[in-house]
């Protein structure tokens, strides 16, 4: 009997591999098997659900202010109390969520609009356009990117674009490396030949087959520059010379709060928070994917 | 060979053709003075040891010789058309159109990150500007025509979830897909195990026969040779040093290179008894030694082998449709060896 009571040892497992073959080895499901990656991801999902969900889910309207009831503490009016101008300072946080969160895809918009087709290219072609390119990029990278945004906004003005946009283009070279160098591994796959064999363009070649091919390493570091991204756009809006008054961001939010800390000392805790929580979980988010992905390789 | 090469039903013509590196001091000549032809709905081997220029031959005729590679004199023709050192676009739109091409490796030959539906309509698409739909209903035909069952749905599959056997098919679906006049197949069944490489050698030769397509198939696989070709052209270092009939070759070598390959294929010995090989191993480019290139390894070798670079001699006029032989050695070109017994 014991023999008919026993299950398969293999029951479970053959419709598992099995499904997972059926498409290809899905990166975003061995990634999202920890548990820190789904809390991470499942943050972002909600903070981005949060920032485009503003206007209704905000209790108040973020800039208006209420001077007689300044550095409120928490209450079921204010949740998360006023700040020195008496402004609802959990509207402000979802408020700022919208600025925080896009100011980093501008970065990315502009660094992978240089990086990666420079990268595509000069990693399958090489030549001097990949030693051009290469020293460019060795330049660039000898650049902090916080520095040469506020280079950038000494002689534009301060304007959050324009301070997006010079990170932007200091992340250029980390995506080129990154392309450039998963290109030309990808370049000597025989798939490539194959494709130059049926008298494929090179523009076809690299956008048809040597991009999905690379995604999984771009994507990885995207990841991980949103975190940086958004680290950038606070420190600089906490100088000041990002998001401009009254919009509210993480950074200048905790500028307020920082320059208040002798009569409201709590004040720093939700952007603080906020700042520490969301580049925490673009990290995370980035590290698990580079384990899937080296996992995937192993494979 | 001469009237040979002039007959208007070649296919490709490879007419001395001569390869070396770009820019160098040294001029190595990695293929030197390469010649064949690939007559219609014909199959002709081209055989050798790895590194014996082979596969750059192959690549010179499809105009994808690896950067610091370019051909110095010779002409390669397809039908009339001259291939070599023509504008990039102009072969482009050669390959995949008029030439179709199956390597090696069928799991690395297809992109893991496209459905093999695409990919064999990929070129139907670039050359003849299908739309997607009438391509694929092509796709489907094509899977069909080389044996994959359930066409439909392995079109939406993508590589990694078919046999290597079944890649190969998918490949060579994708090869036939512009009704090629001329075949490429480069080693096209070494990375398959023997029954499937049966199969689709099997499938080649139908498709060959069906189509009247000409195959140029690159191996140093003789059982490959013998199941598949007419014509064989032996390689050494950059050389041609025997061209035959299959039949003859198999029969008698005409080249010492030729037999020694001939004599290292274990099948048909007696069980227990050391293999041939052929001792040493194929000299790098910039390191061919003087005179006939094959001569430090070669068992008939004496002192007038050193002193001259032996040229292809002919041996008898060609039969019934196949090529003049022709030797790359002196002794036998002077009568002085006999080479009878190949194995």
């Amino acid at each position: 009997m014991s023999v008919v009571a026993t299950p398969p040892a293999t029951a479970g497992t053959p419709g598992t591999p099995e499904r997972a073959r059926r498409r290809r080895p899905g990166l975003l499901r061995s990634m999202l098997s920890g548990p820190s990656a789904v809390a991470a991801a499942a943050y972002l999902v909600l903070l981005a659900a949060l920032a485009v969900a503003a206007p209704l889910v905000a209790p108040h309207d973020p800039n208006a202010q209420d001077l007689f009831n300044r550095f409120a503490g928490m209450s079921a009016e204010h949740p998360l109390g006023t700040d020195d101008f008496g402004r609802d300072v959990a509207s402000r946080v979802i408020y700022a969520a919208r600025i925080s969160l896009l100011a980093p895809l501008i970065s990315l918009a502009v660094g992978m609009a240089i990086g990666v087709p420079a990268g595509l290219l000069a990693g399958l072609r090489r030549g001097w356009f990949d030693a051009v390119a290469d020293r460019l990029s060795d330049t660039l990278l000898s650049i902090p990117a916080i520095v040469f945004a506020l280079a950038i906004i000494a002689v534009m003005g301060p304007s959050l674009t324009t301070a997006m946009v010079a990170i932007g283009i200091v992340f250029a070279p980390h995506l080129f490396r990154v392309v450039r160098g998963a290109t030309m591994v990808v370049a000597e796959e025989t798939y490539i030949s194959s494709a130059e064999a049926i008298g494929a363009s090179t523009r076809r070649i690299l956008l048809v087959h040597v991009l999905p091919n690379i995604r999984a390493p771009l994507l990885v570091q995207v990841t991980l520059l949103m975190g940086f991204a958004l680290l950038a756009e606070a420190s600089l809006s906490f100088l000041g010379l990002g998001v401009q008054p009254p919009e509210a961001s993480w950074g200048s939010m905790l500028k307020a709060a920082y320059e208040n800390q002798f009569e409201a000392p709590y004040s720093v805790l939700p952007s603080g928070v906020a700042i520490l929580l969301t580049v925490l979980a673009f990290n995370v988010l980035g590290d698990r994917l580079r384990d899937a992905v080296a996992g995937g390789r192993a494979r | 060979m001469s009237e040979r090469l002039e007959d208007a039903r070649n296919v490709l013509s490879v007419e001395g053709l001569t390869l070396d590196l770009a820019g160098g001091h040294a001029q190595p000549r990695l293929v030197d003075d390469v010649t064949f032809a690939v007559p219609a709905g014909g199959a002709v081997a081209l055989i050798g040891e790895s590194g014996c220029g082979k596969t750059m031959t192959a690549m010179a005729v499809l105009g994808l010789l690896p950067a610091g590679i370019r051909p110095v004199a010779g002409s390669v023709r397809l039908g009339d058309r001259e291939l070599l050192n023509r504008p990039e676009r102009e072969l482009a739109g050669i390959r995949g159109r008029e030439i179709g091409t199956i390597f090696q490796e069928p799991m690395s030959s297809l992109d893991p990150t496209m459905t093999v539906g695409d990919q064999i309509a990929e070129s139907r698409r670039l050359h003849l500007g299908e739309r997607r739909g009438t391509a694929r209903s092509r796709a489907r035909e094509l899977l069909d025509r080389v044996g994959i069952p359930d066409a439909a749905r392995r079109l939406r599959a993508y590589p990694h979830e078919l046999s290597g056997g079944m890649q190969q098919r998918v490949m060579i679906a994708a090869a036939i897909s512009c009704d090629p006049r001329l075949v490429i197949a480069d080693e096209p069944t070494t990375a398959l195990d023997v029954t499937i490489q049966a199969e689709i050698l099997g499938l080649l030769r139908d498709l060959q026969r069906d189509s009247g397509v000409a195959v140029l198939l690159v191996t140093h696989d003789l059982g490959v040779v013998a199941d598949f070709c007419e014509d064989v052209v032996v390689m050494y270092a950059g050389h041609v040093v025997e061209r035959s009939p299959v039949t003859d070759l198999f029969a008698s070598a005409r080249h010492p290179y030729t037999r020694a390959l001939l004599r290292s294929v274990p099948a048909g010995r007696a069980p227990r008894t050391p293999l041939d090989v052929i001792p040493g191993r194929v000299p790098s480019a910039g390191d061919f030694p003087a005179g006939c290139r094959f001569r430090p390894r070669c068992e008939y070798a004496v002192d007038a082998c050193a002193r001259t670079e032996p040229v292809e001699a002919r041996l008898d006029g060609g039969t019934g449709g196949h090529a003049a032989r022709g030797t790359r050695c002196l002794r036998v070109a002077a009568g002085e060896i006999e080479l009878q017994e190949a194995r």
